[in-house]
């Protein structure tokens, strides 16, 4: 174990090279680039011994790495915003496919308006995809996280996305620890290539056949089931990392939510800032708690309503919009809550978008807000606290 | 090489039986002689299409990979980096397969990118001049004057007004790339097509094959005239097969006095009201007379 | 046609799309077939030209003999087409 100072980006290629694989392909984007600059280095440096494929976009950069998948290489790609709607048909394509593979997602808005900073639009309208999302807070989440996806998408044949907030998380650079190859080679071995099809002339398979609408329904349920039954292999993951290098990981971190009244949710760099606050507000006597979401697909249903089983007022902060109806961790948190008979009230909370910085001052607004309606008072269920409204 | 001859050619098919493709077409002319070319050491991605469907409950006899409709190189280029690294490639063959629509159009960038990064493997289009899989609607390589169905014929417009010149050339595109093995060939001279694919199979790097491709629903001609129309198109010299190799170009097959473009026309539903319309028919004349200068 | 084999696949694979090959041939496509080629072996010379331009290789060359693999032929009638002796005619399929 190395103590380093490391960018999200740097974390994120650092835990690729680690996980040795053997094809990248990928197309620059801010704010993803600096992750795969860092790969090439590698690969120019001998240090990490892999084709990479410099694609001409990122519908390609996909492309290539199901092509790579599907006869046995282990990949590594990255994107961002408007490369990873680009990609949006690949992603499909790659877990209709169930492939194996690990993208790196340094978040950004889509344009337009132009804006390169952070926003989860970019990987939350990809969200039904069926690509396994885990949101990091800090580079060493990214770097833990990334790592651990190699392990749990070679299981679940999913794929998975590493998601990071651009510059917050991907440019900024923060004290943290590393693994050595030695170490990464004992948790994470070489793929086990006897678990899945692949496309070799010594046993021809098809890939990619038509279905007709008879049979469709089954496939699709197989790839929803898998989704579903993951979260044990998230876990056994997340505990296996934690006995060997001391940071355990679940579905969703529960902060200070047991007795809590008013509980906030999120996900990403967000949720650090959420913490700080929810201490300054417990030292003030307020009951508050956090929720902070690390997998949001498959989506911890479990491990959020133990996190609410007190709560009155759950604050559910997106840093994206479905536009015409509330974010879109919002649908999913209520869907979870909906059975339970205390059925606490939810509010969803917009903020953040574009790059716009979350401050402690935007969180207390949002516990304003809470308080008002734990004491019965009618507020808006869609709040924009951070946008100057001309109504 | 030596020049292939019939009775040298395998009995050995690469194809089951009982595709669902049309009586009479061409493509799958060209996808059966293309795979008794390479052999069964080979690696198949067909982009969508025709073919992809044609291909579909199972007829291969070598791996086949059914991908979207414009990523087919972007997925070989995955394929051939992949088992490069991992030392598994051997003598496999890596043989791309798309139509006109996926090729000169929505899967140039993706065509154009896997070239210049210059991956071993090779590219067969097979060219039918539309998009034949959704019922034949315009492509960047539909010629001047063919009625397709967002070409009609109507009573001011009739057919594909752009000149002959401006369609997408897709094997002079690739020359420019680069390409080290380029190639058109025809099914109406499959044994030239299996040369060319034998070829194509022994150069390093990528290497382009377009095979002018006959379809008799598309092009509304008879099932049995499928080849004949292959030839004819040759014959007429709308059509000029040739390999780039090493900066050389050689012809095959070149007319010694061209046919009358009107023989190869009147046996396709689609050229029908060109033949008395006398203008489009010199614009034709003279744009194989044009051509056959350069 | 062959969806039986979609569930033996469903149920065993690991649910990725894919299938073994082959299945196709379930698929009787001789049924298509308006004309039937009939070949006259007196006249054939043995060129293998209707077997080279046969899309769906429904012509097989069965030493000197030419025959035609009525399970599958499509009818499309290139080989007669082709045929630079004139030994191929396309005959009617009679309605049943």
């Amino acid at each position: 174990m190395t103590e380093v100072f490391f960018t999200g980006n740097r974390a994120a290629a650092e835990a690729a090279k680690l996980a040795r694989p053997q094809v990248v392909a990928a197309y620059p984007i801010t704010p993803q680039t600096s992750a795969v600059e860092y790969i090439s280095q590698f690969i120019n440096n001998g240090e990490l011994k892999a084709n990479m494929i410099l694609v001409e976009s990122e519908h390609s950069a996909m492309s290539a790495v199901v092509g790579a998948s599907i006869v046995g290489a282990r990949t590594f790609t990255a994107s961002s915003s408007q490369g990873l709607q680009l990609m949006s048909e690949g992603l499909y394509f790659a877990s209709g496919m169930r492939v194996p593979l690990v993208m790196a997602i340094a978040n950004r808005t889509l344009s337009m308006p132009v804006n390169i900073w952070a926003d989860h639009q970019d990987s939350m309208v990809n969200r039904d995809s069926g690509w396994m999302q885990i949101y990091c807070a800090n580079a060493q989440e990214v770097f833990d996280n990334l790592l651990q996806a190699y392990k749990i998408t070679e299981e679940v044949l999913m794929p998975a996305m590493v998601c990071y907030d651009g510059f917050i998380v991907s440019h900024v650079a923060e004290r943290m620890e590393v693994i050595d190859q030695e170490q990464a080679d004992m948790f994470l071995p070489e793929p086990d290539l006897t678990k899945r099809p692949l496309m070799d002339p010594k046993n021809p398979l098809q890939f990619g056949e038509v279905v007709y609408p008879d049979w469709y329904p089954d496939y699709e349920y197989k790839k929803h089931k898998a989704l579903l039954d993951s979260p044990k292999t998230i876990m056994d993951v997340g505990r296996e990392y934690g006995e060997l290098f001391g940071r355990s990981y679940g579905m969703v971190e529960n902060y200070r939510t047991d007795d809590a009244e008013i509980v906030f949710m999120g996900l990403g760099s967000l949720t650090s800032t959420t913490q700080w606050v929810v201490n300054d507000l417990r030292d003030c006597g307020s009951k508050v708690g956090l929720s902070k979401i690390r997998v949001f697909r498959p989506f911890p249903d479990k491990e959020i309503v133990e996190a609410c089983k007190n709560a009155k007022v759950v604050a559910v902060i997106d840093r994206d919009i479905g536009y015409g109806t509330s974010g879109m961790l919002f649908p999913d948190v209520t869907r979870a809550l909906y059975p339970l008979a205390s059925r606490p009230k939810c509010l969803n909370f917009i903020i953040g978008l574009g790059g716009k910085d979350i401050t402690p001052e935007t969180i207390k607004d949002i516990h304003e807000t809470c308080e008002k309606a734990l004491e019965g008072k009618e507020v808006e269920t869609v709040n924009w606290p951070d946008a100057r409204k001309y109504d | 090489m030596e020049k292939t001859k019939i009775k040298d050619l395998t009995d050995e098919e690469y194809l089951h039986h009982g595709s669902l493709a049309c009586a009479g077409c061409g493509a799958l002319l060209a996808f059966r002689h293309a795979l008794k070319a390479l052999g069964p050491n080979t690696i198949t991605i067909n982009s969508t299409g025709c073919m992809a469907v044609i291909m579909q409950m199972g007829v291969p006899k070598v791996p086949h990979f059914h991908v979207l409709f414009e990523n087919g190189p972007a997925v070989m280029s995955g394929v051939e980096q992949a088992l490069d690294i991992m030392g598994t490639r051997g003598d496999t063959n890596l043989l791309v397969v798309a139509g006109d629509g996926g090729t000169a159009d929505i899967g140039m960038g993706s065509l154009s990118g896997a070239v210049e990064r210059g991956h071993d493997f090779i590219y067969l289009c097979y060219d039918n001049e539309s998009y034949m899989n959704t019922g034949g609607q315009r492509s960047g390589t539909t010629p001047f004057g063919a009625a397709t169905t967002t070409t009609p014929v109507g009573s001011v417009v009739k057919g594909e007004s752009r000149p002959m010149e401006m369609r997408k050339d897709v094997p002079e595109i690739m020359i420019a790339h680069g390409a080290p093995y380029v190639a058109t060939a025809s099914i109406g001279y499959p044994l030239d097509l299996i040369d060319k694919m034998k070829k194509a199979a022994t150069v390093r790097g990528p290497s382009y094959v377009h095979v002018f491709a006959s379809c008799p629903a598309g092009w509304r001609s008879d099932a049995k005239d499928s080849v004949k129309l292959a030839k004819l198109a040759v014959q007429t010299g709308l059509i000029r097969l040739f390999e780039y190799e090493n900066g050389e170009r050689t012809f095959q097959h070149v007319p010694k006095q061209r046919k009358p473009i009107k023989e190869y026309l009147e046996l396709q539903g689609r050229f029908k009201h060109l033949l008395d319309d006398e203008e489009a028919l010199k614009e034709l004349e003279q744009y194989v007379e044009r051509r056959s200068q350069s | 046609m062959g969806l039986e084999k979609h569930e033996k696949f469903i149920k065993k694979a690991s649910s990725t799309l894919v299938f073994e090959p082959g299945w196709s041939e379930d698929n009787l496509t001789g049924a298509w077939r308006s004309e039937r080629p009939e070949v006259d072996q007196e006249k054939c010379t043995n060129c293998d030209i209707c077997w080279l331009v046969c899309p769906d290789a429904c012509v097989k060359r069965e030493g000197d003999r030419i025959e035609i693999d009525l399970k599958y032929c499509k009818g499309c009638g290139i080989c007669a087409e082709e045929c630079p002796v004139k030994a191929i005619i396309m005959l009617r399929e009679e309605s049943d």
